[in-house]
């Protein structure tokens, strides 16, 4: 058979440009070393201090920051990519990796491109042709109804053929109008006419299509490898059905509560697909999973590494890179079939800069602080980001991927809780806190998992969090010994380091000091009374009326600060981090953030800077489209500004009527969240 | 190796020998009945002392606190805080000042509050008038509180900061308020003589600021004033109207605005009481100042006994001795004294010791002074003022040796010879009344009249010419001695109607209450503060470099 663009014979690799950033650049770079290869990094203009520029063994600018002009220049990269003298390009996820033109490109200049063949990422590209393939070779897919009668009669005998419930879907429906589902042939008729009027009055169109309708679907996907001498094999499964605005959040393998044989025929059918198109590389092949019969069906095959490949990695006991970079030379596949076992349960956690509460949209800002778990066979930080690097509003926000190994799922999950409770971030907003709630949800923990999880959860996902009294007495027993550390660290660098003004803190003539200390968590303020007793404890009066006393010392470890507190008796230890603006502590459950009130002088400075109605930018972005310009009068919602944040777009709308005095950026700007955009006349 | 181990083991035990040979022996038990006796007596003048204050600290009591926290302003207290570097100590002084000084009327702290707080890590010296005492105006007792504290500043040199919310002098004493030197116009004097000399003068407005009290802000070299709050003029709305017929508001007439943008009386415009002490700690942190240390600090360490025992050793009846070097074992750093001159009028106990780190010579009473103890006080000072080593004196003194042998031994002359080197040191001088301060003994111990930098009493001390029973004897004698020159004698009890009021006189003018109230001393402090009361007060006055000492003739 073909073999496409690959050229069978052993080529020599010795040195591989890494065209992609982030996480996904530093665990390629960490393979090619690993085997000796060389590595060239290119960087956009963002870039340039970033921790994948400073893992390879060089790096060259590609362009700025917009991915368009860098990441995406496909001529460019391989331009680069001569000249530095690498002889194959590893395109990572996303970016270049999935497109045909760019794997063509490389064939033509004689690079070997890191990946499938350009016809199998054509052929895979297009879902209604990949659907085909597939259902050509015997893998099976959704079945479905797509004919041109479209008479009650023929429609509901299709459906009994494809077995209830069904999904009736208007051809041309989309946001779910025009779609019912019926549950049984008594329903069928009126959920069809009731498509139908939805389909006209929406599409002016009631063409309708029957699909089989899987309740409660899981995502469960398939890793597959082939090599150019016609070898595939599969290595397992992982389930990725919990997710978030279509986004995966958590994957784990093996797919929890599959049978031996169920594992057997999902694996051999991916190798079906991926032998049906010549497949070369690592690839993924994904199924939904009705959970009620056992049935699989064919939803389409990702051709490249995925970001949850080391889950795989950790339950078989390879490095999927290095396979990749072995077959890229021509090499034959490390392991046959029979030599790939399944060893133990491994979770993958993504953590992104990002507001779960607020809708999972996505944030961006400086890394002010970040602590990791450390590293170990079981445990893998997957990141491109160090302390003081910046999650760009350029790029996928995601800050790291936390994997874990255990024994089985339950040991691995509680491992998971564990590090993700050390995993410690402060400066931006991030998913962790939500990953922990997730990750102890019972029906997380006892695997019953679906697509719609979080939907169908949210409520209990999103619990009401109580501060606790401990919490608060923590919180501001922190902020004075952290206050007292620093005022310590200053005077020693003077003539006078050990004046008692410094080292006895709290102390007054007669009487025992007692500061009032709030904090904020969100909108809810709590006063603390803290009184300073002659040995250095406390004496701490809560909002409840309840009091204690606490005996508090902070301990240093490089950047990490520990509180170790007795709270009334109870002695805990918890990782602090006090900050101009608050404090955050790092606890099993999570951490939580106290804010110091703003002061009314404070306040009534920014306030000067902002006045009452401008159009702010709700989340970190890139000013893409100015609709409006200044001296023009608009009315409340109208468009003013289009604001490209991670991906998506978002239309800024005028908060009132007015008139547009000054636009205060031009596109192509970042704007940080809450900066006004557009100032109106007052 | 061996040799190697040889040394070291030989240095360390040399070291060792050499720090234990200073550490001061304690021959005291918790256990004994005379302990207990007198830790219960001094712990309840403690407590009454604290709960005193306690009452005090709450200022001009419930209603005009409400009545001053509803216009948006801060307590002066809070204000002190909020200036201060957030949690660090301050060094209140003269808390008892007007205590039961005026009968009815209640002026707590005096209506001012001073103290030594670190401001932007600068010690200075705060002022700050309690508007709920009686609208913050001036009692002559807040006038001298006002002034002891510049004089404290002046001699330390430490910067002023006047946190200003007062109606001016009080009208109905203006006579003890106004006209003399060390009255109300000694303020400005004052302010005026430090600013010449360096020792910057900071105002926040953040109340009225009328009459004389305009000057405050208006001789500051810096001042901040608060929106709605503060108000600066030299006559008051009613006054203005009175005078001129002008009808004016008293913001309009002397608020921030008008002081900030056209009259230039200030310089800073707050928004609120908080935001004028954040403005007030960008200035000091502007003021390029640095603390004249030139001591050989050591890395303090704690004393090695529990300083609550200072309780037990010291009790509440003067009558009953204790060896001063208990007290100083619990005062100073790992308890080392290195004694001066140990065998020699062993009445008075000298030596060498730090406190935080600060080397200090202490000098301290066991017992009634002779010659020979005076001779060796003198020498002692003059030590420490050639090595410039701060002093510190720990009062508990009857007075000098009397009686034929003793006058007859040159006591006047040698005792004059301590007075004279007491009097003449300039290494700071630090005073605690430990227990009696009666006498000439005052004056050898560095008393009031002696300039001491601060001077404290333990609420057992007892401050008077001399005892109580001393002076009715001496009184009682007197009245005998002429009724006999009159051929009468004096009965029982027309004796003890002359010495039961003296007693009694003594008795109460003789007590700390009685003399903090009108600043006799700069505070009655708990003898277990006392290590930390004396090393805050070192720190603040070695913010002045310690001048070179010439001592007056010796009379030999």
């Amino acid at each position: 058979p073909s073999r496409g663009c690959c050229q069978q014979k052993v080529k020599n690799i010795d040195k591989v440009l890494i065209a992609n950033r982030g996480e996904i650049a530093c665990r390629v770079i960490r393979s090619a070393k690993k085997l000796g290869i060389k590595t060239v990094a290119v960087y956009s203009e963002a870039d340039q201090n970033s921790l994948h520029v400073a893992m390879a063994d060089e790096a060259f600018l590609v362009g700025p920051a917009p991915s368009q002009q860098s990441y995406l220049q496909k001529d460019k990269i391989i331009e680069i990519a001569k000249i530095s003298g690498a002889q194959a390009i590893h395109p990572g996820y996303g970016f270049l990796s999935e497109n045909t033109e760019f794997a063509q490109l490389c064939e033509e200049k004689g690079m070997a491109f890191i990946g499938p063949p350009a016809t199998a990422i054509r052929d895979m590209g297009i879902k209604s042709t990949s659907k085909y393939i597939m259902a050509a070779a015997g893998v099976p897919v959704i079945q479905g109804y797509h004919g041109e009668d479209q008479s009650d009669a023929v429609l509901k005998a299709e459906a009994e053929k494809i077995g209830y419930p069904v999904m009736i879907k208007a051809v041309r429906g989309g946001g779910g109008k025009g779609m019912r589902i019926a549950m049984s042939p008594e329903e069928f008729e009126t959920q069809l006419d009731s498509a139908r009027r939805e389909a006209v009055k929406s599409f002016g169109d009631d063409v309708m299509l029957i699909e089989r309708f899987v309740q409660r679907p899981r995502h469960v996907e398939v890793q597959v490898f082939g090599d150019k001498y016609g070898n595939c094999v599969y290595l397992f499964e992982r389930d990725c059905s919990v997710q978030r605005r279509h986004q995966k959040i958590i994957e784990e393998a093996p797919a929890p509560g599959l049978s031996m044989e169920t594992r057997r025929q999902l694996g051999e059918a991916a190798v079906k697909a991926a032998k049906a198109v010549n497949y070369v590389g690592a690839g993924t092949v994904e199924f939904i999973y009705d959970s009620k019969t056992g049935e699989f069906f064919f939803m389409e095959m990702n051709t490249r590494l995925q970001v949850e490949h080391p889950i795989t990695e950790m339950v078989t006991g390879t490095d999927l890179v290095e396979w990749q970079l072995k077959i890229a030379a021509g090499e034959r596949l490390p392991m046959l079939q029979d030599q790939i076992t399944l060893t133990g349960h491994a979770f993958e956690a993504r953590i992104y800069a990002e507001d779960p509460a607020g809708g999972f949209l996505p944030g961006a800002g400086p890394l002010r602080y970040l602590n990791t778990p450390p590293s170990a066979s079981d445990v893998r930080i997957e990141t491109g980001v160090r302390q003081g690097d910046e999650v760009s509003v350029h790029y996928d926000p995601m800050i790291a991927k936390l994997v874990v190994w255990g024994d089985d799922r339950s040991s691995a999950l509680r491992k998971l809780r564990s590090r993700l409770s050390e995993y410690n971030i402060s400066g931006l907003s991030t998913n962790i806190n939500f990953l922990l709630d997730l990750s102890a949800h019972p029906s997380f923990t006892s695997a019953d998992v679906h697509t719609d999880f979080i939907p169908e959860h949210y409520n209990t996902l999103f619990p009401t969090k109580v501060v606790s009294d401990e919490l608060l007495c923590k919180a501001a027993v922190s902020l004075i010994l952290e206050e007292q550390a620093a005022a310590r660290q200053a005077q020693l660098q003077t003539a006078d380091p050990f004046s008692p003004f410094i080292s006895h803190p709290g102390f007054a003539v007669n009487m025992l000091l007692s500061r009032r200390i709030e904090l904020k968590i969100g909108e809810t303020a709590y006063t603390v009374e803290v009184q300073h007793k002659p040995d250095g404890s406390f004496f701490v009066v809560l909002p409840s009326g309840k009091d204690c006393h606490v005996k508090a010392q902070l301990h240093r470890q490089g950047n990490v600060t520990h509180l170790k507190a007795e709270i009334s008796g109870h002695i805990s230890q918890s990782t602090v981090l006090v900050t101009d603006s608050g404090v955050t502590l790092f606890e099993e459950d999570g951490s939580h953030t106290f804010c110091l009130p703003e002061l009314k002088y404070m306040a009534e400075k920014s306030k000067a800077l902002m006045s009452e109605g401008d159009a702010v930018a709700p989340m970190p972005g890139v000013v893409e489209k100015l609709l409006v310009s200044e001296g023009q009068y608009v009315k409340a919602g109208d468009p003013l500004v289009v604001l490209i944040a991670m991906k998506m777009e978002y239309v800024i709308r005028a908060p009132k009527d007015g008139l547009v005095k000054q636009i205060l950026y031009n596109p192509g700007a970042s704007v940080g969240k809450n900066k006004p955009l557009v100032h109106f006349e007052e | 190796i061996s040799k190697n181990f040889a040394t070291r083991l030989f240095l360390s035990v040399r070291r060792f020998y050499h720090e234990q040979s200073s550490i001061l022996e304690t021959s005291i038990s918790r256990e004994s009945a005379e302990f207990q006796e007198n830790y219960v007596q001094m712990k309840k003048l403690s407590d009454e002392l604290r709960s005193k204050i306690q009452v005090i600290s709450q200022g001009g009591g419930q209603k005009a606190i409400s009545r001053h926290k509803s216009k948006g302003k801060l307590l002066a207290r809070e204000r002190v805080a909020l200036l201060t570097d957030p949690g660090s100590p301050f060094l209140e002084l003269s808390q008892l000042a007007g205590y039961k000084l005026y009968g009815k009327e209640d002026v707590p702290a005096g209506g001012v509050i001073t103290g030594i707080g670190r401001v932007s890590g600068t010690e200075c010296v705060i002022v700050a008038n309690d508007a709920t005492v009686k609208g913050g105006s001036y009692y002559p007792i807040s006038v001298k509180k006002h002034l002891r504290a510049q004089e404290i500043a002046e001699q330390n040199r430490l910067p002023c900061i006047y946190l200003v919310d007062s109606g001016g002098a009080n009208l109905p004493r203006q006579a003890d308020v106004f006209p003399d030197r060390d009255h109300f116009g000694r303020i400005f004097y004052n302010q005026a003589n430090m600013s010449a000399k360096g020792i910057p003068q900071i105002a926040l407005v953040m109340g009225s600021c009328t009459a004389g009290g305009a000057y405050v802000p208006a001789m500051a070299d810096e001042s901040v004033i608060v929106k709605q709050q503060g108000t600066i003029f030299l006559a008051g709305p009613p006054l203005v109207k009175a005078a001129t017929g002008e009808e004016i508001s008293a913001e309009d007439l002397g608020g921030a605005n008008l002081h900030c943008s056209k009259s230039g009386v200030t310089d800073y415009f707050a928004i609120d009481d908080q935001h004028a002490l954040q403005l007030g700690r960008n200035i000091v942190k502007n003021f390029n100042y640095k603390k004249a240390m030139s001591l050989a600090i050591r890395t303090p360490e704690e004393p090695l006994y529990d300083g609550d025992e200072l309780y037990g050793i010291v009790g509440s009846n003067l009558k009953k001795t204790f060896d001063v070097r208990e007290v100083i074992a619990r005062v100073v750093d790992g308890s080392k004294f290195d004694e001066f001159k140990a065998m020699y009028g062993d009445t008075l106990v000298t030596g060498f010791a730090r406190i935080f780190g600060y080397p200090v010579g202490i000098i301290g009473n066991n017992g009634v002074l002779f010659g020979e103890s005076a001779m060796k006080g003198a020498h002692f000072v003059e030590i420490c003022c050639q090595r410039k080593i701060p002093l510190v004196f720990l009062q508990n003194i009857t007075g000098f040796m009397v009686g034929r042998e003793a006058e007859a031994g040159g006591i006047a002359k040698h005792g004059a010879k301590m007075v004279t080197a007491v009097a003449c040191a300039q290494v700071p001088k630090l005073t605690v009344v430990i227990g009696g301060s009666y006498g000439a003994g005052n004056y050898g111990m560095c008393g009031r009249a002696y300039s001491p930098r601060f001077m404290y009493m333990w609420p057992n001390a007892r401050i008077s010419v001399m005892g109580g029973e001393q002076a009715a004897g001496v009184l009682s004698q007197i009245t005998a001695d002429q009724r006999k020159r009159e051929g009468k004698t004096l009965s029982p009890e027309e004796e003890k109607a002359i010495k039961d009021p003296i007693v009694e006189m003594f008795e109460s003018e003789g007590s700390p209450y009685y003399a903090s109230a009108r600043l006799w001393d700069d505070g009655v402090i708990d003898p277990v503060d006392t290590r930390k009361v004396l090393g805050l007060s070192l720190s603040a006055a070695l913010n002045a470099p310690i001048p070179d000492t010439k001592f007056g003739v010796f009379r030999m």
